[in-house]
């Protein structure tokens, strides 16, 4: 009983303290201050994950959920005017409070009785049932890369189309200037150890925690981090080099699943003796892919442009912020 | 069926509302931006519960999946929701 309770007490803190913080960060009168308590619930949120025995969302909480959205809500918060809100409450404020108090209720109801349900099948029994046949251990990469590698494919075209929304909407946010010494140090030491750790994460998926979200994220950390410390462009190579990496992913997945069903079989149906391997080899692009999408989102713009850009007012309202980020 | 579970789904639950109430409510685009990325969360977090038996036992693996291409898709939408309005700003700041 006594282990019982104190894994209790963790529950009752996490809840309280997540929604606290996701009802503060709404509420908080300055952006910046609310981008920073969102980012305070994005980490709070992975230690649930690993709570809820999912270390694999844990890691991809870390990085994109709260540190990649965090650093993107930041730069945008120092570029938009916060109008000041009106203080009264309108009757819509109070009709759509309401609603969404009953739809929690409605919702809260429908999941108490699904959850009570005794169900017979379940998914999960049919993955580790056949998880031997797709050349990963790890249960989530099995299902993502292999049994649901269709919806991991479309996944990747949906980024590869937000990005390109994101690129067609004009150049990139001008960057930073020159940081100071401790920080350029950090990074000039951490760069090369995230790179090595993205490299672990995306071998280790096949077995362990990781994979390709997750090493993906990662590495565009990595990039993020260069740009706070003046390479403009974060490390993301020019126009050619820089258009063939982002598309990267979805194309050696459709050349595989293609590929496959030239050799006789099903579209994106693995051989089981070549499955790891494919499984690595789409994995391996579908990494720098996402690293690319995810950083090139991060600079809002195509990274040629992102210099060129410094004369700009953007660029001076978000120099002027450079400061406070430097002060935290 | 276990107490955490049905803690952790109803918490999801809350954070759905709250999150969807934010983004309907007048203000800064940031402001609802943020709100509809703790709806998510909220979604995230009712699947995970869903998917969750136990400390002594290994969960459902599907809706893991799920909630981590939905992460990553969270984020495009967000950068491109973002890229969008600054966009109209930068319009609007012309004229």
């Amino acid at each position: 009983m006594e282990a019982l309770t104190s894994w209790q007490i963790l529950d009752l803190l996490l809840i309280s303290a997540l929604l606290a913080l996701a009802w503060t960060a709404m509420a908080a009168k300055d952006l910046r201050r609310a981008v920073a308590l969102f980012i305070a619930f994005g980490l709070l949120l992975a230690l649930t994950w690993v709570r809820l025995r999912a270390p694999d969302i844990a890691l991809a909480e870390a990085a994109i959920g709260a540190g990649l959205t965090g650093a993107l809500l930041l730069a945008a918060a120092s570029d938009e005017p916060d109008p000041v809100p009106s203080g009264r409450i309108s009757a819509a404020g109070v009709v759509l409070t309401v609603v969404s108090a009953g739809l929690a209720v409605v919702l809260g109801w429908v999941f108490v009785a699904t959850v009570q349900q005794a169900d017979s099948t379940r998914l999960a029994e049919e993955v580790f049932a056949n998880v031997e046949t797709t050349g990963v251990s790890n249960p989530v990469t099995s299902v993502l890369l292999n049994f649901r590698a269709y919806d991991t494919l479309l996944e990747l075209a949906v980024l590869l189309i937000a990005v390109l929304g994101v690129l067609a909407l004009g150049p990139a946010r001008a960057g930073y200037g020159a940081p100071g010494p401790v920080l350029s140090l950090l990074a000039r030491r951490l760069v090369p150890l995230i790179i090595l750790v993205s490299g672990y994460l995306l071998w280790a998926g096949a077995h362990a925690p990781g994979g390709a979200f997750q090493a993906g994220a990662l590495l565009a950390a990595a990039g993020v981090l260069l740009r706070l410390t003046g390479t403009t462009n974060g490390g993301l190579p020019g126009d050619g080099a820089f258009r063939t990496l982002i598309v990267a992913g979805v194309a050696v997945f459709l050349a595989v699943g293609l590929s496959l069903m030239l050799a006789g079989r099903p579209f994106l149906g693995f051989p089981v003796a070549w499955a790891g391997s494919l499984i690595l080899a789409i994995e391996t692009a579908a990494t720098l892919s996402i690293a690319a999408i995810l950083l090139a989102a991060f600079l809002a713009g195509d990274p040629k442009h992102a210099a060129a850009n410094r004369g700009s007012k953007t660029w001076q309202r978000t120099h002027k912020t450079q400061g406070h980020a430097n002060e935290l | 069926m276990s107490y955490d579970q049905i803690l952790y789904g109803l918490t999801g639950v809350a954070l759905f509302s709250m999150g969807l109430r934010g983004a309907f409510f007048p203000g800064a685009l940031l402001r609802r931006v943020l709100a509809i990325n703790i709806a998510g969360a909220g979604v995230f977090l009712l699947l995970i519960a869903i998917a969750y038996r136990g400390l002594q036992s290994v969960p459902d693996p599907v809706p893991h999946a799920l909630v981590l291409t939905g992460i990553v898709v969270a984020f495009s939408a967000t950068a491109l929701a973002l890229a969008l309005g600054r966009f109209l700003r930068e319009r609007s700041d012309d004229e």
